[in-house]
């Protein structure tokens, strides 16, 4: 087990050294920061004076390798635009995209996974079909829309919630969280259902494929042969089969929601890592957009290993092998 | 679950209703990017620190230079300005403001570490900075320098006491946020909200609201919605696209001011006449052989194609004034009788058939899709414009940060391109008409490469003009020789708009900044 853990953590550095490099490479490419953050009147001598504090004057090889240095002390570069180290920055943001990300994949389980079961045990009922069409909505409807009509709808027209931004927070491990307070949640309630939407879909789906294909498998006509009641059937020995692929999915969907949520976190102004992303490549902010990069890398890293060991507790089938 | 949610809601809602008499909620649609005064030459910063800190020479709402920390300034002497210091005035933590605040300020502007774009240009003119008595201060320049006052415009005096050790990152964390201006700083969330609080011992005009909540939502549809939805009291950059519905709507008030910033074309003045232009060809897509922009009369039967009042009208959705020179009527050095080029499309064909393009050419018309108001849809309906007289045009837009690295780069043929004014006609002919130079520090933004000795010459005199009569006669000769000569294509000068819910009012300002002391309610006054 835990020569398994070292080797996924060498390979998780060697992941992590290449996406640099590439990272590195890719943002060099595009535009000139210079050109972006300087202001339109600035003169000749002014420029000159840019490039060089902003260290762009320096061969590309030589700017990586400088990354490279700082990057094993744990700098990661300096914002451009902030003047502040691009790591803090980006921490600083990860707990409004953290509550963002939980609340939406929680809200996905709760309602998702009672819906894609009943569909999946009565797949001919109206109600199922009621859940499997609309469904499908939750897949298609472009986020941005959504979430402009939920704003016009409960914010403008009925004005039950606030229309944008994080509201009050409290303070929790020196961190600001909105969940905490009930001004807070309301705001969150907007933005998370937003996300939720087309994860809720995608559990609903899966779920109900995995009912439906679980029911006919021999050790379920076996259990229900048996006399077992009908319960006992579903929630042992078909619900723990079919989690194997939900909680696959529903790891990436977590990663994917806390490293891209951009849309959702502009529509909202939600102030977290989402925004500062796109606002950094709007810039060029390079150091913001690099430090990102390679923070999500190793966050997509753990959430993996996380998902691997979640199955060995799922399925005592998978073995955490060395050889693995 | 969700039903006592909403309730509660709505009963904060209540609540933020009845205490907003002494509150303001306000959102700008581009976000602060540092509480430095001096760390990033870039508008919304600016505007924060405007709420925070002073000015020798301040502005009014037109962009005129009034009175602020200083009372009066002459130029004792050619090289020689002094300036006389407003007495009383104490920063948020007490000092006194003194003329000592100000040669320190002077000397930190070009010594703030890692600056994306530093003001240090604004202190390079001063050879040195005299201190006469705690009141008055000199400064001494190599040669004549008329500018000095505009300078000053845009240098935010800090403490020498509080500030000798202060990092931008204190700044930001509004520990070193201290100035003498209209609020104090009580948090600061970088990218996402200010907030303020009213400083009662402020010198000037006392604000109207004591707390404030300055916020930034970069989305224009949320902007709007949060203001239509109660949730905050001002929003600046109102989206044309909304204007119409706004302007109908019983709950909002909107303010507007013709600003300074023009949207133009460029056009290559590079490629010399019998060389190649990269973006024109013939009829059939074959090199032309020469550059058709070099011909005054080709340059001219573009700009008079151009329909600039149906731009305004169906584009911009009069959220624009047509345009045939940078500056708008009643500011400084503004050329009189210089009104927008009409539109006719006749007399663009015989200027073209003159000129030896009867069957006209093909062209790329360029632009950024990001970065102006409509940029995009602009150039789409100038493209249909210049199709319409024989120059069959295609449109290229794309992201700014492309864009500019080419433009920058003088790689197209035509580009549309924005500029905001300083309130002085020496600003836009330096940077955009006069002939690129980098020991005059001129024609750093002069993307189209125009070059034009007899106008480089009137701009040279004006520079060190202290008359300012005389010296408004010479830049409106330079300004009226370009637009004869057609340097760049002036399309039309943008207004700014503000939205604020009923009862709230907001002053435009020229300038495009949003000001938390601007806003007062509707009924005082």
């Amino acid at each position: 087990m835990s020569l398994y853990l070292l080797r996924r953590l060498i390979q998780a550095l060697g992941v992590m050294a290449i996406m640099s490099l590439i990272v590195f490479l890719g943002v060099f490419a595009i535009g000139d920061p210079v050109e972006m953050l300087i202001s339109p009147d600035a003169d000749q001598i002014e420029r000159e004076r840019a490039v060089i504090a902003l260290g762009l004057d320096k061969p590309i090889w030589q700017q990586y390798l400088i990354f490279l240095g700082n990057a094993l002390r744990g700098d990661l570069g300096r914002s451009f635009v902030f003047n502040e180290p691009a790591l803090q920055l980006i921490l600083s943001r990860m707990p409004a995209t953290l509550e963002l990300a939980f609340g939406a994949t929680i809200m996905a389980i709760i309602i998702g996974l009672p819906l894609g079961l009943y569909a999946g045990l009565r797949p001919n009922g109206s109600l199922s079909k009621a859940i499997m069409a609309i469904s499908i909505l939750g897949f298609s409807l472009p986020t941005f829309w959504v979430g402009l009509m939920l704003i016009m709808v409960f914010a403008v027209q009925l004005g039950w919630l606030p229309s944008t931004g994080r509201g009050e927070t409290a303070m929790l491990f020196g961190l600001r969280w909105s969940f905490l307070t009930q001004d807070g949640l309301a705001h969150l309630i907007m933005p998370a259902t937003n996300l939720a939407l087309f994860k809720i879909s995608l559990v609903i789906r899966l779920t109900r494929a995995g009912v439906r294909e679980t029911m006919l498998m021999d050790y379920v006509k076996f259990a229900r042969a048996k006399g077992l009641s009908p319960s006992r059937v579903t929630f042992v020995h078909v619900f723990k089969n079919i989690l194997i692929p939900v909680v696959t999915v529903v790891g990436l969907e977590l990663g994917s929601t806390i490293a891209f949520s951009v849309v959702t976190e502009s529509i909202f102004a939600w102030p977290g890592m989402g925004k500062l992303i796109i606002d950094s490549i709007n810039v060029l902010d390079r150091p913001v957009i690099v430090a990102y990069l390679m923070v999500i890398v190793f966050m997509f890293i753990m959430i993996n290993l996380i998902v691997d060991l979640t199955y060995s507790v799922l399925d005592p089938r998978v073995r955490l092998e060395s050889k693995g | 679950m969700m039903k006592p949610m909403m309730a509660v809601a709505a009963t904060l809602a209540l609540v933020a209703t009845q205490v907003s008499a002494q509150n303001l909620t306000m959102a700008v649609g581009a976000p602060v990017t540092s509480l430095d005064p001096h760390y990033h030459q870039l508008s919304p910063n600016n505007a924060a620190a405007d709420m925070i800190f002073d000015r020798l020479v301040d502005t009014d709402v037109r962009s005129r230079n009034i009175p602020g920390l200083a009372l009066t300034w002459t130029a004792i002497e050619p090289t020689v300005w002094e300036f006389k210091l407003r007495p009383n005035v104490r920063f948020h933590n007490g000092n006194a403001f003194t003329a000592e605040d100000v040669a320190f300020t002077i000397a930190r502007l070009p010594n703030v570490p890692n600056s994306p774009s530093s003001f240090a240009i604004y202190s390079r003119p001063i050879t040195a900075v005299e201190i006469v008595d705690p009141l008055t201060i000199r400064f001494r320049t190599a040669t004549p320098y008329p500018l000095l006052p505009l300078d000053m415009t845009n240098v935010r005096i800090l403490n020498r006491a509080t500030h000798e050790r202060s990092t931008t990152e204190d700044f930001n964390a509004g520990r070193a946020a201290i100035g003498t201006g209209p609020y104090r700083v009580v948090s600061h969330r970088i990218g996402d909200r200010i907030e303020l609080e009213r400083n009662d011992a402020f010198w000037g005009e006392r604000p109207a609201y004591g707390r404030v909540n300055y916020r930034m939502i970069t989305n224009d549809a949320a902007r709007t919605a949060a203001l239509l939805a109660g949730d905050v009291d001002v929003i600046d950059q109102v989206p044309t696209s909304d204007l119409a519905r706004l302007r109908t709507d019983p709950r909002v008030t909107l303010s507007e001011i013709v600003g300074l910033r023009l949207i133009f074309l460029g056009l290559d003045h590079l490629r010399a006449a019998d060389a190649n232009s990269p973006f024109i060809t013939d009829n059939n897509g074959q090199p032309l052989g020469r550059n058709p922009l070099q011909d005054v009369r080709v340059r001219r039967a573009l700009s008079i194609a151009i329909d600039r009042r149906a731009i305004v009208d169906r584009v911009m959705e009069g959220a624009a004034i047509p345009a045939s020179q940078f500056l708008p009527e009643g500011t400084y050095s503004h050329v009189p009788d210089l009104p927008a080029p009409g539109y006719d499309p006749d007399a663009a064909r015989r200027l073209l058939a003159e000129a030896g393009y009867p069957q006209g050419f093909r062209i790329t018309l360029a632009g950024p899709n990001d970065r102006y108001i409509n940029d995009a849809r602009i150039i789409q309906a100038v493209g249909q414009m210049w199709t319409r007289i024989g120059v069959r045009t295609a449109v290229e837009a794309q992201p700014w940060t492309t864009f500019v690295a080419r433009a920058g780069r003088a790689e197209f043929s035509a580009h549309l391109i924005g500029w905001g004014s300083n309130p002085d006609g020496s600003h836009p002919l330096r940077n955009i008409l006069a002939t690129a130079n980098r020991d005059r520090g001129w024609g750093s933004s002069n993307r189209g490469r125009y070059s034009n000795p007899r106008l480089d010459e009137l701009l040279l005199r004006s520079l060190s003009e202290l008359d300012d009569t005389r010296r408004e006669q010479l830049l409106i000769e330079a300004q009226r020789m370009a637009a004869d000569d057609v340097a760049v294509i002036p399309l039309h000068i943008q207004t700014n708009i503000w939205a604020s819910r009923r009862g709230i009012v907001i002053t435009a300002r020229a300038s495009e900044l949003t000001l938390a002391q601007d806003v007062r309610p509707a009924t005082a006054r």
